[in-house]
């Protein structure tokens, strides 16, 4: 991928050091070290002493303690840092990896949802739809964004961009980041769930590549609203779960408190999706979380698009709706029944090749 | 201890004794009027006086609903190997699912087979509500596009009841992946042209509501019956607004344009089998 022109230093948003910002409870080490650290800065620019010995020795302890800590977060861990108010956000991505973003408002019923943004842009060399949902900064853009949870316009919204798109070939990207859809006495009178469903049912037939990634909180029909498509990746760090791990608690444990123990037993993070097979790839996150290194996460999900974009496109449109619409089949099919569809298909695909492959003439042997 | 002894003594009690037998009466939870339990089992469990429509679990529905003794039953044995492994407060989810099975009589929350309605034959698919709720978890997706495919494969017409709380918890994103599956299984239904029936009942929410129990060519609901995507008690707990009376019932869904037909329970095999005669090819 070709460098940018423009210096790191001068991008926005970039903060590239491993404070991040506000520090997580469980990082009570890490925000000590940084203490240290600044106090130790501090002083040898007021005594003029030399400290950089020091402080290098502090940053590796600091490295050695987030290496420490990231490799085996608990799942309840893991929300928290994807709700770190410093997590890079749609609009990051948008600055960061969409080149010439043109965004496309209202969804001709009602309104313009903030809580999803749509618009064409560029990702790498290709032109894209991009759909995804934003939360916002600042207290005034995350009332504007209702704190990223959509209205049902905001999903008519994202159906429309999207046959748009369909009509001229246009791949999407969805980027998902929502606590989930909003529940709301408007929401209710406009249709929350028919929105949401209207976008399952016709996200699985848009003959376009879709490619789905969950950049921080994956939330229920929420998320799921545009979380329909040909390949679904979650950051690292995010999660993706059907309920809050706070409601979970608050239905079968009768107590929101115990959310920590409902996140575990949701198996909402990276990794158990991956080993349950319900996400195709996890995009890694560099050390510490995003928001410790807002251009190194967003650099990964731009190679990862990229890249599945190009695979995808090397599919027939008609095999690649046949693969997504057999991979939504098979969610939460037993193994072996998983393996006996996926041997059909591909008995079926070897039976097909070979109908259509030219029958050699017989060889003759020579006569003597 | 003067205090305890002297609460356990009743007093002599000038009344006569009530000896009723369990079950015989029931109140009606709407309109607050003691019932005889066997009028209104008569009454297809609707309330006589006030025309709320009780919950009824699945066999009764599909005595309802299908001609006599029509329904024949496929994938009954189908039950989920707990994908996640779920436990909660000292027990499992293996432990609730059996809890639920022997109280509801079902292996699973939804039951689906071939059945007559008014002679015409259809895939019937029935939710059940005691057996947890009703929520969707991955044997009720697995199932639900099972009667697709067989609705595709017969060229014969869906008609789904639904009666859930929404997804199931204790599956987790499998749960929310039948989400797509089934509206994905429908799209496919949609455009080979399949006629596809949604009746909704108290109550239809979360998950299920916002999957295929509103893709239906047609969506009928029960008089009264709760329906919407987040449930009232969450709605009022996060905008800390008192919810205006009537708010996400059928008549209310049908009046912001998201029903066809509000249709009372008894009235509901003639109205059925009226649709499909309409849309015959």
């Amino acid at each position: 991928m070709a460098k940018r022109d423009i210096p790191i230093a001068k991008m926005p948003g970039n903060n590239n050091n491993f404070s991040g910002g506000a520090h997580l409870e469980f990082e009570d080490k890490v925000a000590d070290l940084d203490r240290q650290m600044n106090e130790l800065r501090r002083l040898s620019s007021i005594k003029g002493i030399d400290y950089s010995a020091e402080i290098r020795q502090l940053r590796r302890q600091q490295v050695a303690e987030l290496k420490r800590i990231y490799s085996n977060l608990t799942a309840w861990q893991t929300v928290q840092v994807a709700r770190h108010p410093q997590r890079p956000l749609l609009s990051d991505y948008l600055d960061l990896m969409v080149k010439d973003f043109r965004e496309l408002h209202g969804d001709r019923c009602f309104g313009d949802d903030r809580a999803i943004v749509t618009g064409f842009g560029h990702i790498g060399r290709e032109r894209v739809l991009v759909v995804g949902q934003n939360k916002g900064k600042n207290t005034k853009q995350k009332i504007a964004c209702n704190f990223g949870c959509p209205n049902p316009e905001g999903y008519r919204k994202a159906l429309a961009k999207m046959k748009f798109a369909e009509k001229f070939g246009i791949p999407i990207v969805t980027l998902i980041d929502t606590p989930g859809a909003h529940p709301g006495i408007g929401a209710e009178e406009r249709g929350q769930a028919q929105a949401i469903a209207v976008n399952l049912n016709q996200m699985s037939r848009l003959r376009v590549p879709i490619i789905c990634i969950v950049i921080g909180e994956g939330g229920s029909g929420g998320a799921l609203g545009i979380g329909v498509g040909d390949r679904l990746a979650i950051l690292e760090f995010a999660y993706y779960s059907v309920i809050s791990p706070e409601g979970c608690a608050a239905i079968l444990w009768r107590d929101g408190s115990q959310a920590p123990k409902a996140a575990e037993a949701l198996k909402l993070t990276s990794k158990d999706l991956y080993k349950l097979e319900l996400v195709d790839a996890v995009i890694p996150e560099p050390l510490g979380g995003a928001h410790r290194n807002v251009h190194d996460t967003i650099y990964n999900v731009e190679k990862y698009i990229v890249k599945t974009l190009r695979d995808l496109k090397r599919t027939k449109i008609d095999n690649l709706l046949d693969n997504r619409y057999s991979k939504l089949r098979s969610i939460g099919a037993s193994p072996t029944e998983k393996l006996r569809r996926k041997t059909q298909a591909a008995k079926e695909r070897v039976k097909a090749a070979l109908e259509a492959m030219p029958t050699k003439p017989k060889r003759v042997p020579a006569k003597v | 201890m003067a205090k305890e002894i002297k609460s356990k003594w009743n007093g002599f009690s000038l009344k006569p004794r009530k000896e009723m037998p369990d079950g015989l009466w029931m109140r009606c939870p709407a309109c607050e009027h003691i019932l005889y339990k066997s009028t209104v089992e008569k009454n297809l469990n609707v309330c006589p006086k006030c025309n709320h429509h009780f919950r009824i679990e699945a066999a009764t529905r599909i005595k309802y609903l299908a001609d006599e003794g029509s329904f024949q039953q496929v994938l009954g044995d189908l039950t989920t190997d707990d994908p996640l492994g779920f436990k909660f407060r000292e027990t499992t989810y293996k432990q609730r699912l059996k809890a639920d099975e022997k109280k509801s009589g079902t292996k699973e929350a939804m039951l689906i087979g071939k059945a007559f309605i008014k002679g015409r034959p259809v895939i019937l698919a029935v939710m059940e509500p005691n057996f947890l709720m009703g929520s969707m978890g991955s044997v009720v997706g697995e199932k639900l596009c099972a009667a697709v495919d067989k609705a595709m494969e017969e060229k014969l017409p869906l008609v789904a009841v639904s009666c859930s709380g929404g997804a199931r918890m204790h599956e987790g994103v499998v749960s929310l992946g039948q989400m797509a599956k089934t509206s994905a299984v429908l799209a496919k239904f949609d455009e080979v042209g399949g006629l596809y029936i949604c009746v909704l009942t108290d109550p239809t929410t979360g998950g299920v509501t916002a999957s295929f129990a509103m893709l239906g060519d047609c969506l009928i609901a029960e008089p009264g019956a709760l329906i919407g995507f987040a449930g009232p008690r969450t709605i009022a707990e996060t905008i800390k607004v008192e919810l205006p009376k009537g708010f996400q019932t059928a008549e209310f869904m049908l009046e912001h344009g998201f029903m066809d037909m509000i249709v009372h329970r008894k009235d509901l095999r003639s109205e059925i089998a009226r649709l499909i005669d309409y849309c015959q090819k």
